[in-house]
């Protein structure tokens, strides 16, 4: 049963992703803001704001990274809610394949779908003038958090679409996530916010993230931030799987 | 429950209740269907059918009472119970984006078959929906999309197959195609139930009909079971006037002159291509 599972959960990723690239547009869709964010910032506001040392750009895109990702994840939400209006999660449901393999396949085309933005926002950033010194590892490094981060807010877009009564409630969750990151070191130093904003600013996720991140990308050491970044990353990862796949017993039983 | 078969049911029913909130849906129903057999459950909406029809696909839990399909106990076995089932919902669960054969190869992977390209061949050209096959299934009439819907059902030939309301808001040349392949299916020693609140889709193709109301089987049997509950016909002269049905099919029939009344129209219309669509 568990290599039919493995092969079931295959065949249904293979039928969103050529959904996907049937109508990329969810893909540019979520690049687009990302890539809007960057010009704004880079050619606009970026010459008035102070962060010490170094491009603008250099210091916003592991911020912009991120609001790419909370982008991305509304559509996963989206995806997810349209299969259980569409009648056909209840046609998989009835079938003889893996009981979580439909929940599995939006998992893993999230993750794909937000590479792929990732890696075009990434490709933007270096024509626009982002360089970095990082070794490859330092890469990897940066990767792994993304993928992290991504898997983390997949499961809280797994409930959401799970939950979701309308398709605007499905990806409405969405928009404090992404804006979170402007609440955060992503854009200017915490030290510049008044007391209340900034102990929230220091405290919540993004910012442990994004000094990760910046300190990979700048050759700086890391320090406590990537540890912080990670427990914040996973802890938010086994909740929502754990609240997801409650909600999902409930629903596929 | 007098004529019911014994031993032989592909699907049997007892005792299912179930409630959500304070609303009860069902309040104990028990019904038999033979093996290879039609089975029509009438109701109006909101009448159960289809909570009665997520039970048995094990959808849905019942509060109490048993259910076997294919002998198999929906929940203790509702793994066993899904090998053997196949279920095509009230509305058309089929994915638009892709196309027709990629739907159909799809549910062929999901069953674990081998070659499921030429499966899904074999059942677009007994759909009629070969030329169709190339297009996402989106761009599909109703009455196209639910008879991919029920192609995609009889991949790898499950015993029973459950169809809920398959013919709702389709239009009657749609309703005659989908009649079609219902009666194929059957043909082929497939169990089928299938719910509707249409009377004459139960008089048309099940060999028993049960009529679900509030929640309880208020009468089981065949048509002339049925018939013969009532007192009896009293013989009237009644001139035979073209329904608006026999008409509106006589004038759509493809490929006839719209001055030729044809007064055979209301045969199964399964040779209706879409010829030039």
């Amino acid at each position: 049963m568990s290599s039919h599972a493995l092969q079931d959960t295959a065949v249904l990723t293979g039928r969103l992703l050529t959904r996907i690239r049937r109508s990329p547009d969810t893909i540019v869709t979520t690049a687009i803001m990302p890539i809007a964010l960057l010009l704004l910032f880079v050619y606009v506001l970026g010459g008035a704001i102070q962060t010490g040392g170094g491009t603008y750009i250099n210091y916003m895109l592991p911020g912009i990274l991120l609001i790419t990702i909370a982008s991305g994840i509304a559509y996963t939400a989206f995806r997810l809610f349209q299969d259980l209006q569409g009648g056909i999660f209840e046609r998989f449901q009835s079938m003889p394949i893996g009981r979580s393999a439909m929940l599995w396949s939006h998992v893993i085309t999230s993750l794909v779908a937000n590479v792929v933005s990732l890696v075009i926002v990434v490709g933007v950033a270096l024509l626009m003038g982002f360089r970095t010194g990082a070794s490859v590892l330092g890469w990897l490094g940066v990767a792994g958090m993304l993928v992290l981060f991504t898997l983390a807010l997949t499961w809280i877009s797994v409930i959401a679409g799970l939950s979701a009564k309308t398709v605007d409630g499905a990806s409405a969750f969405s928009y404090p996530l992404i804006f979170l990151p402007f609440v955060s070191s992503a854009f200017v130093p915490t030290n510049s916010m008044p007391g209340p904003v900034r102990w929230f600013a220091e405290h919540q996720p993004v910012t442990s993230l994004v000094n990760a991140i910046r300190a990979i990308f700048e050759g700086q050491p890391i320090g406590s931030d990537l540890w912080v970044a990670l427990g914040w990353c996973v802890g938010i990862l086994v909740l929502a799987y754990i609240g997801a796949m409650l909600i999902y017993r409930r629903r596929a039983s | 429950m007098t004529t019911s078969p014994k031993g032989d049911a592909a699907i049997s029913v007892r005792g299912i209740t179930k409630s959500f909130k304070d609303q009860q849906v069902l309040r104990g129903v028990d019904l038999d269907v033979a093996r290879g057999s039609i089975f029509a459950l009438l109701g109006s909406n909101g009448a159960g059918k289809t909570t009665l029809i997520k039970i048995l696909s094990t959808l849905l839990r019942a509060d109490a009472g048993t259910a076997t399909v294919h002998g198999r106990d929906v929940v203790s076995d509702a793994a066993g119970v899904r090998q053997a089932i196949s279920l095509t919902g009230q509305f058309a669960a089929v994915d638009e984006v892709l196309t027709g054969r990629e739907n159909l190869v799809l549910v062929a992977k999901l069953r674990h078959l081998v070659g499921p390209g030429g499966i899904a061949d074999e059942l677009l050209a007994r759909f009629d929906l070969t030329e169709a096959g190339k297009r996402a299934a989106g761009t599909y009439s109703g009455g196209m999309r639910r008879r991919l819907d029920i192609a995609m059902s009889l991949i790898g030939h499950p015993p029973v197959v459950f169809l809920d309301e398959p013919t709702t808001g389709l239009d009657p040349e749609a309703r005659l195609e989908v009649w079609a392949a219902i009666k194929e299916l059957a043909a082929g020693g497939t169990t089928v139930l299938l719910t509707t609140q249409y009377l004459d889709e139960a008089e048309q193709l099940a060999q028993r009909i049960a009529i679900l109301h509030q929640g309880h089987i208020i009468a089981n049997g065949t048509l002339a079971e049925l018939k013969a509950l009532l007192p009896p016909v009293e013989v009237t002269y009644v001139e035979k006037q073209p329904s608006l049905e026999e008409i509106f099919l006589a004038m759509t029939a493809r490929g006839e002159a719209p001055t030729q009344p044809n007064p055979a129209a209301s045969g199964t219309g399964s040779e209706d291509q879409e010829a030039s669509a």
